[in-house]
């Protein structure tokens, strides 16, 4: 479980996230959706450690995330960014590798290697594996990201849009490996996405923020919904159930 | 992994010219002369190209660049600096300008004080805009270096002459006095250092992804940059300052090794650096009869091969 309480962001004056309480439940894939600037990528990063919180208390656990050993954090907890540039010369074996940094510090043991190749495997990059990433395109460059992070093996995977730069085609892939981490591997996905039909197609559970705050949390049935969407994202929206989906109709 | 061949042919080159450079021109009669003078003189630069190379390695990791070294943000010229002031404010009877080691000592503290307070701040800052960051470093070793020279235009011309003779250290006129504190510093500073390098694969990466991979990532390059200053300060304090002798020995070294791996880039650059500098040296010795300081040469060449890998970059 991860749970924020009061958590709170200020650059200068400027309130980007408000005093936020939420639990994020162990075992389900939930989505954060929301308007540009809402605070929704900045809420992703103080969850993660990687952007220093202005208030408030994370806990990953039971543990507040500040008492956390950073090695033990890195077994547990993995975050992915939105864009990924990487300025060294590596194969996406040696990236994929590094997910195994945590436990290993460098050392390959046999159940790393396998754990390389498992997460390789996973995400389909077999036959690229000693490619280097400046060779890759954007979709496949993100999905040796994944594979590293999957490499990681961490209980909670947090995602900052992940879809960007893929095709549907390699959308779709994704999700589903995603929605596979949590439903036969048991991982707690925490992640930003801005197609909301992914998020309804794909979630347990849906965060809309707006402004800062959070604006409704719940079950997808729950949050989209005609009138919340409307206002949440300030455009006409029309929700239709399809194929036992609901399905959100902005265009 | 390392090139293994590539290793041992700079491994081969590198004895072969410290065998050349110690024993040629040496008989029975000037051995006891020559003997101690070059030998200490190769032990200088074995220094200088350790810390230059590691210090260099260490900084690009940190700052996730191939262009920018610690000394062209500054490092060298704070080092005149901070001996100008010394000289200035204590004059050239106190202790710690007439004593070289505890002047090496204090030099060494004042740099690490304000290179962590400075730099830290930039790299907090700016870390990843490079050229934002080189801006400001060639500012700051200006402001370095006209204040230093400031200082040197109204001081007491005795002083003047010490300082001159501290900061035109040089390899044909290195600093012996601090060569065997020198050593132990610099074996402390690899064995803290040692157990880092690893994880500078990691932050190599880039910030976000060492602190996912559970470095932390602000106590770390704290404690670098620690260790650059006192890396660079060693090499400066020994034989004055280099500029472009670590872009251009890790840059040769990156593009022979084809490795990310930081502990390969730094025995390669390390190797390089010796063959380079022990080569010049017997050939501007022995050849040109000392017409020629070696760190102009390198800073010569250094300057070119910078010029290039911009130009090079600005394609891309």
């Amino acid at each position: 479980m991860i749970k924020l309480e009061n958590i709170s962001k200020k650059y200068h004056d400027f309130e980007v996230v408000k005093e936020v309480n939420l639990e994020i439940e162990k075992g389900k894939l939930t989505t954060i959706i929301g308007p540009n600037g809402a605070g929704k990528s900045t809420l992703l990063g103080m969850v993660s450690r990687l952007i220093e919180k202005s208030g408030g208390n994370v806990f990953i656990g039971d543990i507040a995330i500040e008492n956390w050993k950073d090695s033990e954090l890195a077994k547990t907890l993995a975050i992915l960014k939105q864009d990924n540039n990487v300025n060294i010369k590596i194969t996406v074996e040696e990236l994929v590798a590094f997910g195994r940094f945590p436990y290993c510090k460098g050392k390959l043991s046999k159940e790393d290697k396998a754990m390389i190749e498992n997460a390789i495997n996973y995400m389909g990059l077999e036959e690229m594996k000693d490619k280097y990433l400046n060779e890759l395109s954007g979709g496949q460059r993100q999905r040796a990201f994944i594979a590293m992070i999957i490499a990681q093996d961490t209980e909670y995977i947090l995602l900052d849009e992940p879809l960007n730069s893929l095709d549907i085609k390699h959308a779709k892939e994704l999700m589903n490996i995603i929605r596979d981490l949590v439903d036969k591997l048991g991982k707690t996905v925490v992640m930003v996405l801005h197609d909301i039909n992914f998020a309804s197609v794909y979630s347990d559970a849906i965060i809309a923020m707006q402004d800062g705050k959070v604006f409704k949390i719940g079950s997808v049935e729950e949050v989209i919904c005609d009138e919340t969407l409307n206002s949440l994202f300030d455009t006409n929206m029309k929700i239709h159930k399809f194929e036992e989906r609901i399905i959100c109709i902005y265009y | 992994m390392v090139n293994k061949k590539v290793v041992s042919i700079l491994t081969i080159t590198t004895v072969i010219l410290v065998g050349l450079y110690i024993f040629v021109g040496i008989n029975s009669s000037n051995f006891g002369y020559f003997f101690p003078r070059r030998l200490t003189r190769i032990l200088g630069i074995i220094l200088v190209g350790l810390t230059i190379s590691i210090s260099t390695v260490i900084f690009q990791a940190l700052t996730n660049n191939k262009i920018l070294t610690p000394n062209m943000l500054g490092f060298d010229s704070m080092y005149v600096l901070s001996q100008t002031t010394m000289v200035f404010f204590f004059g050239q009877m106190s202790i710690i300008n007439t004593n070289n080691q505890l002047n090496f000592f204090i030099t060494l503290i004042v740099m690490v004080l304000l290179s962590s307070v400075l730099y830290g701040l930039l790299f907090k800052k700016m870390g990843s805009q490079i050229i934002a960051m080189l801006m400001i470093g060639i500012i700051l070793s200006t402001l370095f270096r006209s204040f230093s020279s400031f200082l040197q235009m109204i001081m007491d011309p005795n002083e003047f002459s010490i300082i001159q003779d501290r900061s035109f250290a040089s390899f044909n006129n290195m600093n012996t006095n601090i060569l065997w504190y020198a050593v132990i510093l610099t074996f402390v500073v690899f064995i803290i250092i040692s157990e880092d390098l690893i994880k500078l694969d990691v932050v190599a990466l880039g910030k976000e992804h060492a602190i996912n991979l559970g470095i932390n990532y602000d106590k770390f390059s704290r404690k670098q940059l620690i260790l650059i200053s006192t890396l660079i300060a060693i090499a400066t304090s020994l034989v004055g300052p280099i500029m472009f002798l670590g872009l251009l020995v890790v840059n040769i070294a990156r593009v022979i090794s084809k490795t990310y791996k930081h502990t390969s880039l730094i025995i390669l650059s390390f190797l390089i650096s010796l063959v380079f500098l022990i080569g010049g040296q017997l050939v501007l010795e022995r050849i040109f009869n000392f017409a020629l300081p070696l760190n102009i040469v390198i800073n010569f060449v250094g300057g070119m091969y910078m010029l290039y890998l911009l130009k090079k970059e600005m394609t891309l």
